[in-house]
């Protein structure tokens, strides 16, 4: 199990084929409290780079893009009940969708966790 | 009266509030429904039996539970509340980019004549010439003021006006076989109503950066044109408070390029009797008549936004507009071809165009122009006396109505613009716009307006100065914790949105929602 | 000049302070040739006594509704305003505070909009409602590019019972486009719109009473619109009818759209007047225009603050659900004390009494020869036709002091089918003398 990051702040956590995207703590940190999460539709086939969700604070709305390209399987029904579990545990429990990996190469463009902590330093 | 286990009251007319106990001056009111009920009533009116035979069986069925109070008790409701409120009357005001200026009372009386309050939209226009004559006494003053070929009044607010501006547009390249052409040219610093209207249009919105030194990158600009750019929606003087020096150079490198010259003329007030946007090139522009000429802003609105036209544009203003006719003027209400139609039902803000008239009138076109350079000299004194303290980001330039800071002066001290301008409160005034323009970091933006005396802006920049030294000699508690002095403290925005409560529901009914 | 503080001397000190040699340093960005290089030629500012004569003598030159019988509606209607409520909104801290971004030093604003938008949910009967739109036309308008974001569809019907200048708004938002469908004027209640739903269709736009004065059934639009999958948005200009006529809610609307200036507004030939719009609470996050919500300040005080502000411009930009920045927030307080004062028993009596003042003038109409009262049903407007072309018609009413009504055809020009159609409104200040002053005219004129 690996953990790749993008420069926007996303992590995409590859259990087998499927990835586990959500927002970096440095992320939720920055955004401050989160009061509403946009979630994509399962089964809704993304590129890389595509607009997969929209995380709101109360001043601000931030894209998550797709990190890599695939098919969204499954989303974290949990937020729109409790957008602050991705404040509160943004890498477990505020996971916001799971992604079928169209092409596992996409991953070797991302930062991986060191390159990632230096980006935010 | 039922009560319910918290021994809260469980209908609307309850006496569990009291209305009318407690101090005056005490910040707390409670809700309408919470004081009034069902049976009470501030007007009097007859009480008349209908036969419910021509109401094709739509008649009522669901209680309306409106809450009622008599005339003593809605007095006392409303003017509580309103001392909740911070207003211009009672104090400085100083929200960049909106000019919250003073409001003259003489507006408000000519704005309720009955010949101009008292009039309905579609009577005969042969008994209303006296209003047309007054939209078209109106656009001689805006069309003048500007030195452009038109104006179209009808638009209801700013935002409407760029709508009908970037429509206007549309609509001419649309009829010149340019329809190709889809992509808007917007600055960075824009404010978010630009790029919003862009893409209502179906437009897609090409961010210019702007300079080191706060202005817009011409080569940038000259970069970006190409056969498929409409416009640029470009706002002069910008909202850094700046004016654009090379604002003639981008009009021309726009118009050479086949595009139009969108202006948001929200910050108007700095030039008026000054400069005229039509000198420089501008195709369109809205003018703010509650920002310029001084209509109320009354908490949020009503607006009214008229766009001044090129002659190049005037073809395709919306309806209806005034026109001499044989017989006097005429409202035009179906244009030839319709090209771009009609943006709002009926005239637009008539109450809105008699206040600005009158506002007009009474300046003249002299007191216009001193009004703008006493609102460019105040902002200037502001900057001059606050930037040993504060910092600065763009000095290239002197400022034009707006001092711009950003929060650079508070490095280090725990203290956020925020924190800032909410302490700002304790001290009496309302907070100047923060957080906008985008481009500076923790900017505080502060437009005076011609209104203040030098009295109060030494008052101001005295207390500014006062903050500023404070937070910077580690006093940041009295920052953080600000306002302690108005009527709520700092309030929870996430709860608000989490879980939004956006109407007064009975508490029964409250809790069973929550169960 | 009044209204502006500086003494000259107060200037020059000002101007050293900031170290300009004079007024003109200060606007030395500006292009040389386009700084004061012109003479506006425009009046010199002038005392408060030659304005206010100025602005009275064209006043004077209109004819003013209290000037005589009165009978215009057609989307705008003179009721009477207590006194009480244009005394409130000319209060300083009312009229010359701004939106409140500040909700500390707000809180008289905001908890006057939470309970604009509770009076308003009540009585269209729907969930939420915001803080009030610029009018009903553009607000019709709103509501079908909500409807639109909602379902994912495209396809817009506009009933032919729809004010037509709400319709023209509609037309230049959605310019251009090929699914928008316009029915014809229904000047009888005649269309059936429910024919034109398909699986494609976004929302079906009703007004109710309708332009022309008939009530709509709105229960069997909800359903057919429903099955479709379509919304259905409800219109309403005369938001008075709303005492006496169901709530669109618990008919099965999803977007109430309605014109407020009726209560605590006067007619100012057009504006500002304020639209109210409501819809159902899953929608809220697609609803354009500004929304209060209830929370609690740092010492658990209950408060207001302005919320769900994602949706808007100054946070989205090219993303917001609507370009609209401005509200109506002084016409909302306005519809606001006034309903307060009404409260349910007297806006179900002023709304009794217009429709019995319309019942009477309906029944006086249908006793002139020459003309023909078109509505089996309405609320405070109805549609006549005259044996003459209705536009002239009006302006000799009007060369007797009577407003008359408006013909349809100054709406519908390119419509010989409405050319002697009129659309009459009654209200409470309707007189008996004003219907009698009005039907003798009438027979004069149609004889």
């Amino acid at each position: 199990m690996t953990t790749k990051f993008t420069p926007d702040h996303e992590y995409i956590r590859v259990e087998g084929s499927t990835g586990i995207v959500g927002i970096t703590p440095f992320a939720q940190e920055a955004l401050g409290d989160i009061v509403f999460v946009e979630l994509p539709a399962v089964g809704k086939v993304l590129k890389k780079g595509d607009e997969a969700a929209v995380v709101e604070s109360v001043k601000a709305a931030s894209e998550i893009y797709a990190p890599v390209s695939g098919t969204v399987t499954a989303i974290n029904e949990e937020l729109t009940v409790n957008p602050g579990l991705i404040n509160a545990d943004p890498e477990a429990g505020g996971w916001i969708y799971k992604i079928a990996i169209a092409d596992a190469a996409d991953l070797d463009g991302l930062l991986d966790s060191d390159a990632y902590a230096e980006l935010t330093l | 009266m039922s009560m319910n286990n918290q021994g809260r009251p469980t209908g609307v007319g309850t006496s569990g509030f009291a209305s009318t106990s407690g101090s005056s001056l005490l910040p707390n009111e409670p809700l309408l429904f919470e004081i009034g009920d069902t049976e009470h009533s501030g007007v009097d009116l007859p009480d008349v039996t209908i036969t419910m035979d021509r109401l094709g069986g739509f008649e009522r069925k669901t209680p309306l539970d409106l809450a009622g109070l008599t005339e003593p008790e809605a007095m006392r409701h409303y003017v509580r509340l309103s001392r909740l409120n911070h207003s211009i009357d009672s104090g400085m005001y100083p929200l960049g980019s909106c000019t919250m200026k003073h409001n003259p009372r003489l507006n408000e009386k000519m704005a309720r004549l009955p010949g101009f309050s008292d009039i309905h939209p579609l009577q005969p226009t042969s008994t209303v010439q006296g209003a047309l004559e007054l939209m078209n006494e109106l656009s001689h003053w805006l069309m003048t003021l500007t030195n452009t070929a038109a104006v179209a009044l009808t638009p209801k607010a700013g935002a409407h006006g760029e709508l009908l501006g970037m429509m206007a547009i549309k609509a001419a390249q649309d009829a010149a076989g340019q329809s190709h052409r889809t992509v808007v040219l917007v600055p960075e610093s824009a404010h978010g109503t630009n790029p919003a209207t862009a893409a209502f249009l179906g437009y897609s919105v090409k961010p210019i950066p702007a300079r080191a030194d706060g202005t817009v990158d011409v080569q940038a600009v000259k970069d970006a044109l190409s056969p498929e750019v409409a416009a640029i929606m470009l706002t002069n003087p910008n909202t850094c408070g700046l004016f654009e020096p090379q604002v003639i150079e981008i009009a021309e490198a726009v118009h050479a390029a086949g595009a139009f010259f969108y202006c948001d003329g929200a910050n108007f007030n700095a030039i008026m009797g000054v400069v005229r946007p039509g000198d420089l090139g501008i195709d369109a522009m809205h003018i703010n008549l509650h920002k310029t000429f001084s209509t109320p802003h009354g908490g949020g609105g009503p607006g009214a936004g008229p766009v001044v036209l090129s002659a190049a544009l005037a073809p395709f203003a919306p309806v209806p507009f005034v026109r001499k006719g044989s017989d006097g003027l005429e409202l035009v209400e179906h244009a030839e071809d319709e090209a771009l139609g009609r943006i709002t039902a009926f005239q637009g803000q008539m109450g809105m165009y008699v206040r600005a008239l009158t506002y007009m009138l009474s300046h003249g076109g002299d007191g216009l122009a001193q009004a703008a350079q006493d609102a460019v000299l105040n902002a200037n004194y502001i900057k001059a006396r606050l930037q040993h303290v504060f910092s600065v980001p763009f000095n290239d330039y002197p400022t034009m109505h707006e001092a711009l800071f950003d929060d650079t002066f508070l490095a280090g001290t725990g203290v956020t613009t925020l924190d800032f301008a909410k302490a700002l409160i304790d001290e009496g005034f309302h907070p100047m716009t923060m957080y906008f323009p985008l481009v500076v970091h923790g900017a505080m933006l502060i437009e005076p307006t011609e209104s203040e005396s030098k009295q109060t802006l030494d008052r101001f920049c005295d207390v500014m100065e006062e903050l500023a030294l404070d937070a910077k000699s580690g006093n940041a508690a009295r920052f953080t914790s600000a306002p302690l002095n108005a009527p709520r403290r700092r309030l929870d925005e996430t709860r608000a949105a989490r879980s939004p409560i956006l109407k007064w529901e009975r508490p029964v009914e409250a809790m069973k929602a929550a169960e | 000049m009044r209204y502006l503080p500086h003494s000259a001397a107060e200037r020059a000190e000002m101007l050293g302070v900031i170290g300009a040699a004079d007024i003109d340093a200060l606007f030395s960005a500006v292009p040389a040739r386009a700084l004061k290089n012109f003479d506006l030629g425009l009046p010199a500012h002038s005392p408060e006594f030659l304005v206010e004569t100025h602005m009275k003598a064209l006043s004077a030159k209109n004819h003013a509704g209290a000037d005589g019988p009165f009978f215009v509606g057609a989307g705008a209607y003179r009721h009477h305003v207590p006194a009480t409520v244009d005394h409130l909104i000319q209060r300083s801290e009312w009229l010359t505070a701004y939106t409140p971004y500040q909700p500390e030093i707000s809180q008289g604003t905001l908890q006057m909009l939470f309970e604009f938008q509770t009076q308003v949910a009540k009585l269209t009967g729907m969930d939420v409602a915001n803080a009030s739109l610029y009018d009903g036309s553009t607000g019709t308008a709103e509501a079908v590019l909500m409807a639109r974001r909602l379902t994912k569809r495209n396809k817009i019907v506009l009933s032919g019972g729809l004010h037509p200048h709400y319709r023209d708004v509609v037309k230049a938002y959605l310019k251009d486009d090929a699914d928008l469908e316009c029915l014809s004027a229904s000047p009888e209640g005649q269309g059936d719109i429910l024919d034109h739903i398909d699986d494609q269709t976004a929302a079906i736009v009703i007004q109710t009473p309708d332009f022309y004065g008939h009530l709509r059934n709105m229960k069997t639009a909800a359903d057919a619109a429903h099955a479709k999958g379509a919304l259905l948005i409800v219109v309403i200009t005369e938001v008075v009818s709303l005492g006496l006529l169901e709530a669109p809610g618990a008919l099965g609307a999803d977007i109430v759209v309605a014109e407020g200036q009726s209560i605590g507004n006067a007619l100012n030939f057009g504006g500002p007047y304020l639209g109210l719009m409501a819809t159902r609470k899953e929608f809220i996050r697609q609803m354009p225009g500004r929304l209060c919500g209830e929370t609690v300040d740092a010492e658990g005080q209950r408060g207001f603050v302005l919320t769900l502000s994602t949706r808007e411009q100054h946070i989205r930009r090219e993303k917001a659900t609507s370009n609209i920045c401005t509200n109506s927030g002084l016409c909302a307080l306005a519809f606001s004390i006034h309903m307060a004062l009404l409260g349910e028993a007297g806006f179900t009596r002023l709304a009794r009494l217009n429709h019995a003042n319309a019942c009477k003038l309906a029944d006086a109409l249908a006793a002139v020869p020459g003309v023909e009262v078109l509505n089996d049903s309405f609320f405070n407007e109805m549609t006549i036709r005259t044996s003459r072309p209705a536009a002239a018609l009006i302006e000799r009413l009007a060369a007797r002091g009577i407003l008359g009504g408006v013909p349809v055809s100054r709406l519908e020009p390119k419509d010989p089918t409405v050319a002697n159609l009129i659309v009459l409104a009654a209200t409470e200040l309707t007189t008996d003398a004003d219907i009698a002053a009005l039907c003798a005219a009438l027979s004069e004129e149609l004889a």
